[in-house]
């Protein structure tokens, strides 16, 4: 008998929310604004989902959803890695 | 590209942003970890674009093109004051776009290889995308919510009215049915009506949440951005999604978990909302005795402590006085006095806002400290700050167990050999609407102005 492939997905969902779980009580508290601006990011790979959408050459509804869906994703991929970036130059140790 | 080896690809994206997320542990390392959290984006869309089913280009590239300048223009002019707003804003997106996404899929199954043999959505596949949706939906429109209370479109006070809690499980039950009856038979009306009714739900779930709770708010609608995800790479069979879903979804659970904890109050009742609707336990009309005092005796009260202890709330990024603190703060250290900083977890809007704000204003990392590391150094301060934060300080929460903050764990400013307060009158309360009975207490002494004019008085004094 063969496992369904869903199966397989529900297992490294379920080992994911633990990594996640011991990697976030990691982060110090002082870069939870940080955290939260990559998570943003980080979500947005969602957009593999429009590209599929937006992908095949045919005109549809579900291509102007999926060029919808990556344009959103776009500003909070470039958005959520610029200004995590911008947040983290800021935190400097003492000058030497 | 082979299937396997896309796969290979998505694993490798997930290690990044893992890797990412792990960074975040110091902040030398959280720059790097920034750097393959954007590797791992760009493996992840790299790959899928590779993929044969996808052909037209031209779209895909003028869409990344608007978003990313869209995305970069906001990111590099945002106030960091800001922060909260913009993250409630990029949480809507996420969600709009598992909506998009879900709905695509739903439209096109075929562009996603989720039919069976008859040409139907798999049943396994209407469920997932039915929650991808719903959970996508109620993220949308709670941040829409989140982001208007933010950014100050719409009041921040709790908007209660009757039954509301009713409304919103018969709501959610009729979501609930809907999803079932979707699953048995795919009828189009059903995806459309319960995408509509998460909508709806979203907005209600947040507008009886008061301002004092949004630190929960964001954390709470960041871990549903992530379940959103999840529940969509449940959809494609794509396994970066998944894991991506999974350690967002975590992430935000935890951070609510550490806000509401911060305050002392379930998650529970936080949903529930309305805290700080009501007017609690009526204040005193009496005006109890207070010692007021002027800059120059802040001033000299400062040059003659040994160690100053600032504790900075929200109110200080309101008068935008963080930069003058700073530079009060580094006369200070120039004249050997030893200054650090107290942070509450909830000071703020979001979780560790004031970090980021003390961080803008070049104050060094290594003096900002956690309420744990700061509490036990109270007793041998001599002069504490406190600037724009209120409840945090409130010893009622200590010893009143009638006081509604009984039992939130706060800074303990009241151990201070002297507490200057800086507060704008002496009228104002704090978010959860009761009194502070430090303002009252003889050695603390009430420098009543607006914070930023405060502290460069206080600074030319010095």
């Amino acid at each position: 008998m063969e496992v369904d492939p869903l199966i397989w997905q529900l297992s490294i969902f379920v080992l994911a929310i633990f990594v996640g779980y011991y990697v976030i009580w990691s982060v110090t508290p002082a870069l939870h604004t940080p955290l939260m601006a990559i998570t943003n990011a980080i979500s947005s790979v969602i957009v593999v989902g429009a590209l599929m959408a937006a992908g095949p050459a045919d005109f549809s509804a579900a291509k102007v959803l999926g060029l919808a869906a990556i344009t959103l994703a776009a500003v909070n991929i470039f958005g959520g890695f610029v200004v995590t970036q911008r947040m983290l130059s800021m935190f400097r140790g003492k000058k030497k | 590209m082979s299937a396997n080896l896309t796969a290979l690809a998505y694993l490798v994206a997930s290690v990044l942003f893992i890797l990412a997320l792990r960074g975040l542990s110091s902040p030398g390392a959280a720059r790097r970890g920034n750097m393959m959290g954007i590797a791992g984006m760009a493996i992840a869309i790299g790959t899928t674009v590779l993929d044969p089913s996808i052909v037209s280009y031209g779209g895909i590239l003028a869409a990344i093109a608007v978003g990313g300048i869209i995305g970069t223009i906001i990111a590099r002019r945002i106030q960091m004051t800001a922060m909260p707003e913009l993250i409630a804003g990029f949480h809507s997106l996420v969600g709009m776009a598992a909506v998009l996404v879900a709905a695509a899929a739903f439209l096109s199954p075929d562009s996603f290889g989720i039919v069976d043999e008859s040409g139907a959505i798999k049943m396994a596949s209407r469920i997932e995308m039915a929650l991808g949706v719903v959970i996508g939906a109620i993220t949308f429109s709670g941040s829409i919510v989140a982001f208007a209370k933010l950014a100050g479109l719409l009041s921040g006070d709790p908007v209660m009215f009757p039954g509301q809690h009713w409304l919103n499980l018969a709501i959610g039950v009729v979501i609930a049915v809907l999803i079932a009856m979707f699953a048995q038979t795919p009828d189009p009306q059903w995806f459309w009506i319960f995408t509509g009714l998460a909508f709806a739900i979203g907005i209600l779930l947040i507008i009886p949440i008061g301002g004092a709770d949004m630190p929960v708010v964001i954390s709470m609608l960041n871990s549903y951005s992530g379940w959103a995800a999840a529940g969509i790479g449940f959809t494609l069979g794509n396994s970066a999604l998944i894991v991506t879903g999974a350690l967002v979804g975590s992430s935000g659970a935890i951070l609510s978990y550490i806000m509401c904890k911060a305050m002392n109050r379930s998650f529970i009742s936080v949903i529930l909302g309305g805290f700080g609707a009501v007017a609690t336990t009526a204040r005193s009309k009496t005006d109890k005795p207070h010692k007021e005092g002027s800059a120059e005796d802040a001033a000299f009260l400062l040059r003659n402590a040994g160690s100053v202890v600032i504790v900075p709330g929200y109110g200080m990024a309101v008068a935008q006085a963080q930069h003058v603190l700073a530079e009060v703060a580094e006369k200070l250290k120039s004249q050997g006095i030893k200054v650090r900083y107290g942070i509450h977890p909830v000071a703020g809007r979001m979780p560790g806002h004031m970090n980021v704000l003390l961080a803008e204003a070049n104050v060094p990392y290594e003096d900002v400290h956690e309420l744990e590391e700061i509490n036990p150094d109270f007793s041998n301060t001599d002069v504490a700050i406190v600037i724009g934060a209120n409840d945090v300080t409130n010893p009622a929460a200590k010893n009143d167990p009638k006081s509604p903050i009984f039992g939130m764990p706060i800074l303990e400013v009241d151990k201070a050999k002297t507490v200057l307060f800086i507060k704008r009158s002496m009228k104002g309360v704090g978010y959860a609407g009761i009194d502070n009975e430090l303002f009252y207490s003889p050695n603390t002494m009430m420098l009543l102005a607006d914070a930023k004019k405060m502290m460069q008085d206080i600074g030319k004094e010095l």
